[in-house]
Protein backbone atom coordinates (compact mmCIF):
# COMPACT_ATOMS: atom_id res chain seq x y z
CA UNK A 1 0.00 0.00 0.00
CA UNK A 2 2.79 2.17 1.33
CA UNK A 3 4.36 1.33 -2.35
CA UNK A 4 1.26 2.68 -4.20
CA UNK A 5 1.18 5.83 -1.75
CA UNK A 6 4.71 6.61 -2.84
CA UNK A 7 3.89 6.45 -6.58
CA UNK A 8 0.97 8.14 -6.29
CA UNK A 9 2.83 11.36 -4.31
CA UNK A 10 5.69 11.06 -6.31
CA UNK A 11 3.65 11.32 -9.76
CA UNK A 12 1.94 14.24 -8.62
CA UNK A 13 3.80 16.75 -6.73
CA UNK A 14 7.74 15.36 -7.35
CA UNK A 15 7.82 14.21 -10.75
CA UNK A 16 5.33 16.40 -11.94
CA UNK A 17 4.47 15.24 -15.26
CA UNK A 18 4.68 19.06 -16.98
CA UNK A 19 6.86 20.79 -14.80
CA UNK A 20 9.45 18.22 -14.01
CA UNK A 21 9.17 16.11 -16.67
CA UNK A 22 8.13 18.64 -19.50
CA UNK A 23 5.67 16.25 -21.09
CA UNK A 24 2.65 17.86 -22.83
CA UNK A 25 3.61 21.35 -23.12
CA UNK A 26 2.04 22.60 -26.13
CA UNK A 27 -1.95 22.43 -24.14
CA UNK A 28 -0.24 23.22 -21.48
CA UNK A 29 0.10 26.95 -22.12
CA UNK A 30 -2.75 26.54 -25.02
CA UNK A 31 -5.62 26.32 -22.67
CA UNK A 32 -4.22 27.78 -19.66
CA UNK A 33 -6.26 31.28 -20.35
CA UNK A 34 -9.79 30.39 -19.11
CA UNK A 35 -10.40 28.50 -15.96
CA UNK A 36 -13.20 26.12 -17.33
CA UNK A 37 -11.22 25.51 -20.58
CA UNK A 38 -8.58 24.19 -17.78
CA UNK A 39 -10.84 22.17 -16.00
CA UNK A 40 -12.52 20.68 -19.01
CA UNK A 41 -9.18 19.70 -20.61
CA UNK A 42 -7.49 18.46 -17.10
CA UNK A 43 -10.66 15.95 -17.08
CA UNK A 44 -10.23 15.24 -20.40
CA UNK A 45 -6.41 14.19 -19.93
CA UNK A 46 -7.23 12.22 -16.71
CA UNK A 47 -9.98 10.46 -18.26
CA UNK A 48 -8.02 9.32 -21.36
CA UNK A 49 -4.29 9.08 -19.84
CA UNK A 50 -5.78 6.20 -17.86
CA UNK A 51 -7.30 4.45 -20.41
CA UNK A 52 -4.42 4.37 -22.86
CA UNK A 53 -1.73 3.79 -20.72
CA UNK A 54 -4.13 0.32 -19.55
CA UNK A 55 -4.69 -0.36 -22.65
CA UNK A 56 -1.15 -0.17 -24.18
CA UNK A 57 0.14 -1.87 -21.25
CA UNK A 58 -2.18 -5.14 -22.12
CA UNK A 59 -1.10 -4.48 -25.81
CA UNK A 60 2.52 -4.46 -24.88
CA UNK A 61 3.15 -7.41 -22.62
CA UNK A 62 0.12 -9.64 -24.55
CA UNK A 63 1.02 -8.31 -28.07
CA UNK A 64 4.37 -6.87 -28.50
CA UNK A 65 6.40 -8.54 -25.64
CA UNK A 66 5.11 -12.24 -26.63
CA UNK A 67 6.06 -11.94 -30.68
CA UNK A 68 9.38 -9.84 -29.94
CA UNK A 69 7.97 -7.09 -31.71
CA UNK A 70 8.68 -4.25 -28.97
CA UNK A 71 10.64 -2.11 -31.79
CA UNK A 72 6.92 -1.05 -32.94
CA UNK A 73 6.20 -0.21 -29.83
CA UNK A 74 6.09 3.63 -31.20
CA UNK A 75 3.86 2.84 -33.97
CA UNK A 76 1.17 0.61 -31.69
CA UNK A 77 1.12 3.24 -28.96
CA UNK A 78 -0.05 5.68 -31.32
CA UNK A 79 -2.42 3.92 -32.77
CA UNK A 80 -4.04 2.57 -30.06
CA UNK A 81 -4.05 5.99 -28.62
CA UNK A 82 -5.66 7.73 -31.97
CA UNK A 83 -8.18 4.81 -32.28
CA UNK A 84 -9.02 4.96 -28.69
CA UNK A 85 -9.97 8.79 -28.71
CA UNK A 86 -11.98 7.79 -31.41
CA UNK A 87 -14.02 5.51 -29.53
CA UNK A 88 -14.30 7.66 -26.25
CA UNK A 89 -15.65 10.41 -28.29
CA UNK A 90 -17.91 8.43 -29.94
CA UNK A 91 -19.22 6.82 -26.95
CA UNK A 92 -19.37 9.88 -25.23
CA UNK A 93 -21.41 11.24 -27.72
CA UNK A 94 -23.79 8.68 -27.16
CA UNK A 95 -23.88 7.52 -24.09
CA UNK A 96 -23.17 10.58 -22.25
CA UNK A 97 -23.57 13.82 -23.45
CA UNK A 98 -23.20 16.18 -20.82
CA UNK A 99 -20.20 15.44 -20.74
CA UNK A 100 -19.43 15.01 -24.36
CA UNK A 101 -20.12 18.96 -24.28
CA UNK A 102 -17.97 19.50 -21.41
CA UNK A 103 -14.75 17.42 -23.01
CA UNK A 104 -15.78 17.27 -26.82
CA UNK A 105 -13.89 19.96 -28.37
CA UNK A 106 -10.49 18.50 -25.84
CA UNK A 107 -11.01 14.71 -27.43
CA UNK A 108 -9.28 15.71 -30.72
CA UNK A 109 -6.59 17.77 -29.28
CA UNK A 110 -5.51 15.02 -26.74
CA UNK A 111 -4.36 12.67 -29.55
CA UNK A 112 -1.32 15.13 -30.09
CA UNK A 113 -0.52 15.79 -26.46
CA UNK A 114 2.49 14.16 -25.66
CA UNK A 115 1.94 13.66 -22.01
CA UNK A 116 -0.38 10.28 -23.51
CA UNK A 117 1.88 8.96 -25.01
CA UNK A 118 4.84 9.46 -22.84
CA UNK A 119 3.22 8.29 -19.71
CA UNK A 120 2.30 5.13 -21.57
CA UNK A 121 6.13 4.68 -22.99
CA UNK A 122 7.39 5.64 -19.33
CA UNK A 123 5.40 2.88 -17.30
CA UNK A 124 6.81 0.40 -19.79
CA UNK A 125 9.63 1.56 -19.15
CA UNK A 126 10.01 1.51 -15.73
CA UNK A 127 8.49 -1.76 -16.14
CA UNK A 128 5.48 -1.12 -13.69
CA UNK A 129 2.75 -3.81 -12.99
CA UNK A 130 -0.40 -3.61 -14.43
CA UNK A 131 -2.14 -1.88 -11.20
CA UNK A 132 0.66 0.05 -10.69
CA UNK A 133 0.65 1.76 -14.67
CA UNK A 134 -2.75 2.41 -13.71
CA UNK A 135 -1.80 4.42 -10.53
CA UNK A 136 1.10 5.80 -11.92
CA UNK A 137 -1.37 7.21 -15.12
CA UNK A 138 -3.88 8.43 -12.99
CA UNK A 139 -1.35 10.34 -10.72
CA UNK A 140 0.72 11.74 -13.65
CA UNK A 141 -2.58 13.03 -15.18
CA UNK A 142 -4.22 14.39 -11.82
CA UNK A 143 -0.40 16.44 -11.82
CA UNK A 144 -1.04 17.63 -15.17
CA UNK A 145 -4.19 19.23 -14.21
CA UNK A 146 -3.38 20.39 -11.37
CA UNK A 147 -0.07 22.24 -12.68
CA UNK A 148 -2.62 23.69 -15.37
CA UNK A 149 -5.46 24.67 -12.90
CA UNK A 150 -2.60 26.34 -11.30
CA UNK A 151 -1.08 27.71 -13.71
CA UNK A 152 -4.77 29.23 -15.06
CA UNK A 153 -5.12 30.97 -12.02
CA UNK A 154 -2.35 33.10 -12.40
CA UNK A 155 -2.34 34.00 -15.80
CA UNK A 156 -6.47 34.92 -15.32
CA UNK A 157 -5.41 37.88 -13.37
CA UNK A 158 -2.37 38.49 -16.06
CA UNK A 159 -5.72 40.41 -18.13
CA UNK A 160 -6.43 43.04 -15.50
CA UNK A 161 -2.39 43.76 -14.34
CA UNK A 162 0.06 46.11 -16.27
CA UNK A 163 2.40 44.11 -18.22
CA UNK A 164 4.91 44.96 -20.73
CA UNK A 165 3.67 44.60 -24.60
CA UNK A 166 6.52 42.48 -25.45
CA UNK A 167 6.10 39.81 -22.69
CA UNK A 168 2.48 39.88 -22.94
CA UNK A 169 1.05 35.80 -23.72
CA UNK A 170 3.17 32.88 -24.32
CA UNK A 171 5.96 34.77 -22.79
CA UNK A 172 4.75 35.43 -19.94
CA UNK A 173 2.71 32.00 -19.79
CA UNK A 174 6.10 30.67 -19.96
CA UNK A 175 8.19 32.45 -17.39
CA UNK A 176 5.13 31.94 -15.00
CA UNK A 177 5.45 28.54 -15.39
CA UNK A 178 9.16 28.46 -14.86
CA UNK A 179 8.47 30.16 -11.20
CA UNK A 180 5.60 27.12 -10.41
CA UNK A 181 8.43 24.67 -11.41
CA UNK A 182 10.73 26.71 -8.92
CA UNK A 183 7.76 26.46 -6.38
CA UNK A 184 7.28 22.46 -6.94
CA UNK A 185 10.87 21.85 -6.48
CA UNK A 186 10.03 22.48 -2.68
CA UNK A 187 8.68 18.99 -3.18
CA UNK A 188 11.89 17.10 -4.01
CA UNK A 189 13.08 15.31 -1.48
CA UNK A 190 9.76 14.57 -0.07
CA UNK A 191 9.94 11.06 -1.68
CA UNK B 1 8.17 33.78 -53.25
CA UNK B 2 9.10 29.91 -54.69
CA UNK B 3 11.42 27.01 -53.18
CA UNK B 4 13.62 29.46 -51.89
CA UNK B 5 11.02 31.34 -49.78
CA UNK B 6 9.76 28.17 -48.45
CA UNK B 7 12.96 27.54 -47.35
CA UNK B 8 14.31 30.42 -45.39
CA UNK B 9 10.66 31.18 -43.60
CA UNK B 10 11.67 28.39 -41.36
CA UNK B 11 14.40 30.00 -39.91
CA UNK B 12 13.54 33.70 -38.97
CA UNK B 13 9.76 34.55 -39.57
CA UNK B 14 8.56 31.30 -38.23
CA UNK B 15 10.69 29.44 -36.44
CA UNK B 16 9.19 26.74 -35.18
CA UNK B 17 9.83 26.75 -31.30
CA UNK B 18 9.85 30.85 -31.02
CA UNK B 19 7.10 31.69 -33.07
CA UNK B 20 4.94 29.43 -33.79
CA UNK B 21 5.07 28.39 -30.24
CA UNK B 22 5.06 24.55 -31.38
CA UNK B 23 6.76 21.42 -30.18
CA UNK B 24 7.41 22.71 -27.34
CA UNK B 25 8.11 19.67 -24.96
CA UNK B 26 11.40 18.69 -26.55
CA UNK B 27 12.90 22.07 -26.90
CA UNK B 28 12.43 22.23 -22.98
CA UNK B 29 13.46 18.93 -22.00
CA UNK B 30 16.34 18.25 -24.04
CA UNK B 31 18.19 21.75 -24.05
CA UNK B 32 20.28 21.36 -21.20
CA UNK B 33 23.69 21.15 -23.15
CA UNK B 34 23.97 22.52 -27.01
CA UNK B 35 24.63 18.75 -27.86
CA UNK B 36 21.64 17.70 -27.35
CA UNK B 37 19.59 20.16 -28.72
CA UNK B 38 21.93 19.41 -32.21
CA UNK B 39 20.85 15.74 -32.26
CA UNK B 40 17.03 16.03 -31.41
CA UNK B 41 17.37 18.74 -33.88
CA UNK B 42 18.27 16.61 -36.57
CA UNK B 43 16.63 13.81 -35.85
CA UNK B 44 13.33 16.08 -36.23
CA UNK B 45 14.49 17.46 -39.21
CA UNK B 46 15.08 14.09 -40.70
CA UNK B 47 11.56 13.13 -39.60
CA UNK B 48 10.22 16.32 -41.00
CA UNK B 49 11.37 16.35 -44.34
CA UNK B 50 10.90 12.53 -45.01
CA UNK B 51 7.32 12.90 -43.88
CA UNK B 52 6.63 16.48 -45.82
CA UNK B 53 7.42 14.60 -48.76
CA UNK B 54 5.50 11.32 -48.44
CA UNK B 55 2.15 13.59 -47.63
CA UNK B 56 2.68 15.88 -50.29
CA UNK B 57 3.10 12.63 -52.93
CA UNK B 58 0.18 10.98 -51.28
CA UNK B 59 -2.15 14.25 -51.08
CA UNK B 60 -4.16 12.69 -53.65
CA UNK B 61 -4.25 9.39 -52.16
CA UNK B 62 -5.22 9.61 -48.69
CA UNK B 63 -9.09 10.82 -48.17
CA UNK B 64 -9.39 13.31 -46.51
CA UNK B 65 -11.62 11.81 -43.33
CA UNK B 66 -8.81 9.55 -42.40
CA UNK B 67 -5.66 11.86 -43.03
CA UNK B 68 -4.90 12.65 -39.82
CA UNK B 69 -4.70 9.02 -39.18
CA UNK B 70 -2.98 8.26 -42.21
CA UNK B 71 -0.28 10.78 -41.53
CA UNK B 72 0.57 9.56 -37.90
CA UNK B 73 1.11 6.59 -39.02
CA UNK B 74 3.61 7.98 -41.37
CA UNK B 75 5.14 9.68 -38.99
CA UNK B 76 5.23 7.36 -36.83
CA UNK B 77 7.17 4.70 -39.09
CA UNK B 78 10.07 7.66 -39.80
CA UNK B 79 10.31 8.07 -36.28
CA UNK B 80 11.16 4.27 -35.64
CA UNK B 81 13.64 4.52 -37.90
CA UNK B 82 15.32 7.06 -36.24
CA UNK B 83 14.75 5.24 -33.00
CA UNK B 84 16.42 2.53 -34.43
CA UNK B 85 19.58 4.22 -36.53
CA UNK B 86 20.32 6.24 -33.04
CA UNK B 87 20.06 3.08 -30.86
CA UNK B 88 22.67 1.13 -33.34
CA UNK B 89 24.82 4.52 -33.79
CA UNK B 90 24.69 7.32 -31.63
CA UNK B 91 24.26 5.04 -28.20
CA UNK B 92 24.82 7.61 -25.78
CA UNK B 93 22.87 10.42 -27.00
CA UNK B 94 19.81 7.81 -27.54
CA UNK B 95 20.07 7.43 -23.76
CA UNK B 96 20.33 11.24 -23.32
CA UNK B 97 17.48 12.08 -25.24
CA UNK B 98 15.35 8.46 -24.07
CA UNK B 99 11.81 8.97 -24.17
CA UNK B 100 11.57 12.18 -26.30
CA UNK B 101 12.70 10.27 -29.78
CA UNK B 102 9.38 7.83 -29.32
CA UNK B 103 7.80 11.52 -28.79
CA UNK B 104 8.94 13.13 -32.19
CA UNK B 105 5.79 11.33 -33.15
CA UNK B 106 3.50 14.08 -31.57
CA UNK B 107 5.33 16.68 -32.12
CA UNK B 108 3.52 19.03 -33.31
CA UNK B 109 5.72 20.41 -35.28
CA UNK B 110 5.91 17.53 -37.41
CA UNK B 111 2.10 17.22 -38.21
CA UNK B 112 1.31 20.51 -37.93
CA UNK B 113 3.65 21.34 -41.32
CA UNK B 114 1.71 17.57 -42.92
CA UNK B 115 -1.67 18.88 -42.12
CA UNK B 116 -0.65 22.85 -43.36
CA UNK B 117 2.00 22.98 -46.29
CA UNK B 118 2.74 19.54 -47.52
CA UNK B 119 -1.05 18.17 -47.88
CA UNK B 120 -1.83 21.37 -50.33
CA UNK B 121 1.64 21.92 -51.81
CA UNK B 122 3.65 20.06 -54.42
CA UNK B 123 6.65 17.97 -53.64
CA UNK B 124 9.69 20.61 -54.08
CA UNK B 125 8.44 23.35 -51.58
CA UNK B 126 7.07 20.54 -49.25
CA UNK B 127 10.94 19.31 -48.89
CA UNK B 128 12.00 22.98 -48.73
CA UNK B 129 9.70 23.76 -45.94
CA UNK B 130 10.38 20.75 -43.81
CA UNK B 131 14.17 21.44 -44.65
CA UNK B 132 13.75 25.17 -43.56
CA UNK B 133 11.48 24.48 -40.75
CA UNK B 134 13.87 21.88 -39.49
CA UNK B 135 17.08 23.84 -39.25
CA UNK B 136 15.02 26.32 -37.75
CA UNK B 137 13.92 24.01 -35.10
CA UNK B 138 17.91 22.89 -34.83
CA UNK B 139 18.99 25.53 -34.47
CA UNK B 140 16.78 27.30 -31.68
CA UNK B 141 17.34 24.37 -30.19
CA UNK B 142 21.14 24.27 -30.20
CA UNK B 143 20.87 28.18 -29.52
CA UNK B 144 18.89 27.39 -26.47
CA UNK B 145 20.83 24.41 -25.24
CA UNK B 146 24.25 26.46 -25.79
CA UNK B 147 22.80 29.55 -23.57
CA UNK B 148 21.92 27.36 -20.35
CA UNK B 149 24.76 25.11 -20.71
CA UNK B 150 26.86 28.16 -21.01
CA UNK B 151 25.12 30.12 -17.92
CA UNK B 152 24.05 26.91 -15.95
CA UNK B 153 26.90 24.19 -15.88
CA UNK B 154 29.71 26.93 -17.46
CA UNK B 155 30.44 24.95 -20.77
CA UNK B 156 29.87 25.06 -23.99
CA UNK B 157 29.77 21.76 -26.39
CA UNK B 158 31.72 19.89 -22.94
CA UNK B 159 34.71 22.37 -22.89
CA UNK B 160 34.64 24.82 -19.76
CA UNK B 161 34.76 28.08 -21.51
CA UNK B 162 33.82 30.48 -18.54
CA UNK B 163 36.80 32.25 -16.38
CA UNK B 164 37.49 30.20 -13.01
CA UNK B 165 35.75 31.69 -10.27
CA UNK B 166 32.52 31.27 -12.49
CA UNK B 167 29.69 30.48 -10.46
CA UNK B 168 27.14 28.27 -12.49
CA UNK B 169 23.65 29.40 -11.82
CA UNK B 170 22.79 25.74 -11.04
CA UNK B 171 18.95 26.47 -11.81
CA UNK B 172 19.26 26.98 -15.57
CA UNK B 173 19.97 23.65 -16.46
CA UNK B 174 16.90 22.25 -14.18
CA UNK B 175 13.27 22.47 -15.55
CA UNK B 176 12.46 26.33 -14.08
CA UNK B 177 15.63 27.50 -16.08
CA UNK B 178 13.96 25.74 -19.35
CA UNK B 179 10.70 27.45 -18.78
CA UNK B 180 11.99 31.02 -17.76
CA UNK B 181 14.46 31.27 -20.38
CA UNK B 182 12.16 30.21 -23.21
CA UNK B 183 9.82 32.88 -21.70
CA UNK B 184 12.63 35.56 -22.06
CA UNK B 185 13.73 34.78 -25.39
CA UNK B 186 10.35 35.04 -26.72
CA UNK B 187 9.75 37.80 -25.02
CA UNK B 188 13.27 39.37 -26.57
CA UNK B 189 12.07 38.09 -30.55
CA UNK B 190 8.70 40.03 -30.16
CA UNK B 191 10.84 43.29 -28.84
CA UNK B 192 13.02 42.81 -32.01
CA UNK B 193 10.51 42.04 -34.32
CA UNK B 194 8.26 45.22 -33.19
CA UNK B 195 11.51 47.33 -33.29
CA UNK B 196 11.57 45.86 -37.17
CA UNK B 197 8.66 46.64 -37.76
CA UNK B 198 8.91 50.11 -36.52
CA UNK B 199 12.02 51.19 -38.28
CA UNK B 200 10.81 50.09 -41.54
CA UNK B 201 7.38 51.93 -41.05
CA UNK B 202 8.86 55.27 -40.00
Amino acid sequence: MTEYLLLLVSAVFVNNIILARYLGNCPFLGVSTRLDTALGMSMAVVFVTTLASATTWIVQTYLLTPHELEYLQTIAFILVIATLVQFVEMFLQKAAPALYKALGIFLPLITTNCAVLGVAVLSIQNEYSFIKTLVFAFASSVGYGLALVLLTGVRERFETAPIPVHVRGTSLGLITAGLLALAFFGFAGMV
Amino acid sequence: MGVMHEFTKGLWKEVPPFRLVLGLCPVLAVTTAAKNGVGMGLATTFVLVCSNTLVSLLRSVIPKKVRIAAYIVLIASFVVIVELAMQAYFYPLYKILGIFIPLIVVNCIILGRAEAFASKNRILPSIADGLGMGIGFTLSLTFLGALRELLGSGTCFGYPVMWESFQPFGILVKAPGAFICLGMILGLMNWISARQKAKNAG
